[in-house]
């Protein structure tokens, strides 16, 4: 599936700048607040979703090279972090529902773990 | 941040005891010690370690000797991945003059496999001082990250971040209330360089420390009234 398609069904909220959204594949989905835990589970080109809004999140996207990440329950990163997303590549999404609202939509739509 | 530059702008900023709490890590604390010699600065062993529920605690020894014997925990309890030095920076271990010794090839940015109980209770059986650090940071913070303070782990101090008042801390966590706070520099770069706490003890050992920190015996501390 495409991210246009994840932003068009979940209703995400695009933080950062607009890119080909339809010709972004996303290959998996994982989900995990322990930055630890998803340097070492998530995969390259997946999607992450997380709660966390911090700078950290940035740059453990850019090391797994993931595509894009969903910030859930109404988190907001601050200014620095997106521009941080921006100059990185990574697709920061917003949405106001919670973790387990989010990750049972992309099951749903057919996303899985690997 | 190479240990004579460390030693001078602590110096220079009036400090006259540092601790060195690098990230899971202590090989470099060594080499500041061995800079600081005939200084009048004291620096105090010690690391700051990453627990598995990635909660940040700060760890301070009397001797360097305690700290190897937690560094052979953390050896063993650090995961297996390598550091990826295109994002997360070069891990350099140096000498007292600065001087490259090795890379570390371990990825220190990540949780070692003990919980913060565990950790706790090995640093206090070596003789240490643990503080879980920046308490009211969302990032690596106790309170972020468990959701309160382990009533059950006796913590001497907490430490909250430079950013805000002790007083702004308060008010926005009480469930700091009742619990000795000290205010650290947690300095990175040298230009950054802060004290923040002051202690009135006899010298620089973690017994006084404690004492001080319970307000024992005429041991005092208090924070710098600028922040």
């Amino acid at each position: 599936m495409n991210l246009q398609e994840i932003i068009d069904n979940l209703h995400l909220k695009v933080l950062t700048e607009q890119i080909d959204f339809a010709a972004t594949t996303i290959e998996s989905g994982y989900t995990s607040d322990l930055l630890s835990c998803v340097m070492t589970g998530a995969k390259s080109r997946g999607i992450w979703i997380t709660l966390m809004s911090h700078s950290n999140i940035i740059a453990v996207a850019s090391l797994l090279d993931l595509a894009a990440i969903i910030i859930t329950e109404n988190a907001t990163p601050d200014e620095a972090t997106i521009a941080k997303a921006n100059e990185e590549g990574i697709v920061l999404l917003h949405s106001l529902h919670p973790t387990f609202q989010i990750v049972g939509q992309l099951w749903e739509m057919g996303l899985r773990g690997t | 941040m190479i240990p004579p530059l460390i030693v001078q702008e602590a110096i220079s900023a009036g400090i006259n005891l540092i601790a060195i709490t690098d990230h899971n890590t202590s090989y470099n604390a060594k080499s500041v010690i061995e800079a600081a010699k005939g200084s009048g600065l004291f620096v105090m062993p010690g690391m700051e370690l990453q627990t598995e529920e990635e909660v940040h605690s700060l760890c301070l020894f009397d001797s360097l000797d305690q700290l190897n014997e937690l560094q052979k925990i953390v050896d063993n309890k650090l995961p297996d991945m390598k550091n990826n030095i295109e994002y997360l920076g070069e891990q350099f271990v140096v000498d007292h003059l600065g001087e490259f010794i090795r890379r570390e090839e371990r990825l220190l940015i990540t949780s070692v496999n003990l919980s913060i109980d565990k950790a706790f209770e090995i640093v206090s059986n070596l003789g240490g001082l643990f503080i879980p650090a920046h308490v009211n940071r969302e990032a690596y913070g106790i309170i972020s990250h468990l959701g309160f303070i382990p009533p059950n782990l006796n913590f001497d101090a907490l430490e909250v971040s430079r950013h805000l008042t002790v007083q702004e801390c308060l008010e926005r966590f009480p469930q700091i209330k009742g619990y000795n706070l000290i205010q650290s520099g947690d300095v990175h770069f040298l230009d950054d360089f802060l004290g923040a706490n002051y202690f009135n003890i006899e010298k620089p050992t973690i017994k006084e420390i404690k004492k001080a920190l319970h307000k024992i015996d005429n041991r005092s501390y208090y924070i710098n009234k600028s922040s």
